[in-house]
């Protein structure tokens, strides 16, 4: 099958769908609204079932139900939304069931606006819901890569019995471009653990609740374990130029579009500079960091006020210059833009380090 | 004399519960352990679980069980039959967990007509937090967050909500029993079962609220908690099918 024009917001739906998740449960919610629309059409024709519910709550406590029966399962929503989800979030983390929740962000806090922002990255990847639990969240840049990484979504909740969030913005929901669909996928994982009906065995039981509190801190002790795997086996990024940079950029989702084209931009000025992007979000690879960073000067760019940088702070451990550009409101930055923060980084400007206000 | 052994269900566990003493959910356990033997429906059962004295019914239920937020088992238990329609789902829920926090779940549930049948415990008060208001706590009724007693004015009205889910075209039935005699302890047997049949011949929601004592909380003795349902409570929340089609 060759190449097709589809909308980010589709293509995400048709991949989870070519992926075998038959059940979608959503609210409408600007800019995410046509991966319900998408779900509606197409999951009567497949068998499956959309199901509407009437509040953001519900619908994430409908996928909770459908995962615990062993069901491929998800719900998108966008910023507000998914707050109102987070409840569900931590109980299904917890009760350790595999789902796939897409948050197409967009401008906040509060009601905000519809247009696209990276400002949930902290609700993301720091926890979002109550509780010691992790999703693992992974940051598309294209839609291309936006279907590539649904299919993954959902062989890694089922691997780890955990939530996989997809994190998007408005653009690339409303984009379109082309794309390579995944064939459909026949063979799923066997569940022994879902909710069936106790015929021929013992009873099955989905919980998150474990009242004596050395029962809990043992399902505590499980759960991070099993985060310490995911952190040492799912690190994913992409990165070019790195090792000879002297400006490396690092940027996730349409963010990083900006920044790939400034690092074309400077390059073709002879300038050395590289990039890395996450691709998951949590865990974040701080393996790409890892030793070599020294001397170098690093530009993070979100479309937030900054959150990801901390993250890169973390996993840059001191070694080099930290610099952070960043729009929010809904502002998608101009390459340009970021261009000029970078030649004044390597023109050795008096350019802010990130964090050197809070310091005085 | 016809005498009757008695034999636990299978879907029981032979366990203790934890229930306080005169609590009435031990009996409300036994009934739908009962109805699920005698219907032949255990290996086909799941109950969600809601928050309040019976979140831990999964010990004490010897078939599928999940526990969930509260106020949320009708949208996991959606969740269950749209993903899986052979499984016979039950909710069990306080009237605190249904009436107050899940009464969005539980109307929507009601308006889909979605084929899963919810068990809803009214005892007036919030039981596990300790005797707080609830929105089925009756006009005077002390708690510890109405300590001079329930005003209409301030709190609203005892909340008749099995009724209001009966308006639904979604409903297939709907009544309210209760346990405060073996007459009616039979009747909610009854009732169970009809509305279990309701679910499985697919003809929409269902819901059984059973009025049940939570003698700590009201301050009184396990006889008189039985008094109070006959003498307060069914004035208030009148017995009955609302709703059978």
């Amino acid at each position: 099958m060759g190449k097709v024009l589809f909308k980010g917001a589709e293509a995400i739906a048709e991949a989870a769908i070519r992926s075998g998740c038959k059940f979608f449960f959503g609210y409408p919610i600007t800019p995410q609204t046509e991966v319900a629309e998408y779900m509606a059409k197409r999951l009567p024709q497949v068998g499956g079932v959309y199901l509407q519910a009437e509040s953001e709550v519900s619908a994430i406590n409908m996928v909770f139900g459908a995962a615990a029966t062993g069901a491929r399962v998800m719900t998108s929503s966008s910023s507000p939304g998914v707050s109102l989800k987070q409840e569900g979030i931590s109980y299904i983390a917890g009760a350790e069931l595999p789902c796939v929740v897409v948050n197409i962000m967009r401008g906040g806090p509060g009601l905000g606006c519809i247009q696209a922002a990276q400002s949930d990255y902290f609700q993301a990847v720091k926890g979002g819901g109550h509780g010691d639990y992790k999703n693992i969240v992974l940051a598309p840049s294209t839609v291309q890569e936006a279907v590539d990484l649904v299919s993954l979504a959902f062989d890694l909740a089922d691997k780890y019995r955990n939530p996989v969030m997809i994190l998007g913005d408005a653009v690339l929901a409303q984009i379109m471009e082309p794309i390579e669909l995944p064939e459909e996928k026949k063979e799923l994982p066997e569940k022994p653990w879902a909710i069936t009906g106790c015929s021929n065995r013992e009873q099955n039981i989905i919980t998150s609740s474990y009242p004596v509190p050395e029962d809990l801190e043992a399902v505590n002790e499980r759960l991070n374990a099993k985060y310490k795997q995911i952190i040492k086996e799912e690190q994913r990024w992409e990165e070019d130029g790195v090792d000879d940079a002297e400006l490396v950029f690092v940027a996730y989702g349409t963010s990083a579009r900006i920044a790939k084209d400034a690092v074309e931009t400077l390059r073709n000025k002879g300038k050395k500079v590289g990039l890395i992007r996450p691709i998951t979000l949590w865990p974040f690879p701080k393996k790409a960091f890892k030793n070599r960073m020294a001397g170098k000067k690093i530009l993070v760019v979100e479309m937030s006020k900054g959150q990801m940088v901390e993250d890169v702070e973390i996993a840059v451990k001191g070694q080099g210059e930290i610099y952070f550009y960043g729009r929010t409101g809904g502002i998608v930055p101009y390459v340009e833009e970021v261009l000029e923060v970078a030649e004044a980084i390597l023109n050795n400007e008096n350019v802010k380090k990130w964090g050197e206000d809070d310091e005085n | 004399m016809k005498t009757k052994e008695y034999i636990r269900p299978k879907s029981l566990k032979p366990t203790q519960t934890h229930y306080c003493p005169g609590c009435t959910h031990g009996i409300i356990h036994r009934i739908l352990a009962e109805v699920l033997d005698e219907m032949n429906l255990r290996e086909k059962a799941v109950a969600v679980i809601g928050v309040g004295c019976s979140c831990f019914a999964e010990r004490y239920f010897n078939f599928d069980c999940i526990d969930v937020a509260h106020g949320r088992a009708p949208a996991v238990a959606t969740g269950v039959k749209r993903a899986n329609p052979n499984l016979v789902t039950i909710t069990y829920q306080g009237d605190g967990d249904m009436t107050a926090i899940g009464s969005a779940e539980a109307l929507h549930a009601a308006i889909r007509g979605e084929k899963i049948t919810s068990i809803m415990i009214n005892n007036a008060i919030y039981g596990m937090t300790g005797g707080q208001m609830s929105p089925t706590t009756l006009i005077g009724q002390k708690t510890s967050t109405s300590p001079y007693g329930k005003k209409a004015e301030e709190a609203g009205y005892p909340v008749r909500f099995v009724e209001t889910l009966a308006l639904q075209e979604g409903v297939a039935y709907a009544a309210r029993t209760a346990v405060n005699n073996i007459g009616n302890i039979l009747k909610t047997k009854a009732a169970i079962k009809k509305a279990l049949q309701a679910q499985i011949d697919g003809k929409g929601y269902s819901i059984v609220e059973i009025l049940s004592t939570c003698p700590t909380n009201w301050g009184v003795s396990p006889k008189e908690a039985l008094k109070w349902i006959e003498e307060k409570m069914i004035p208030v929340f009148p017995l009955g099918e609302f709703k059978e089609i």
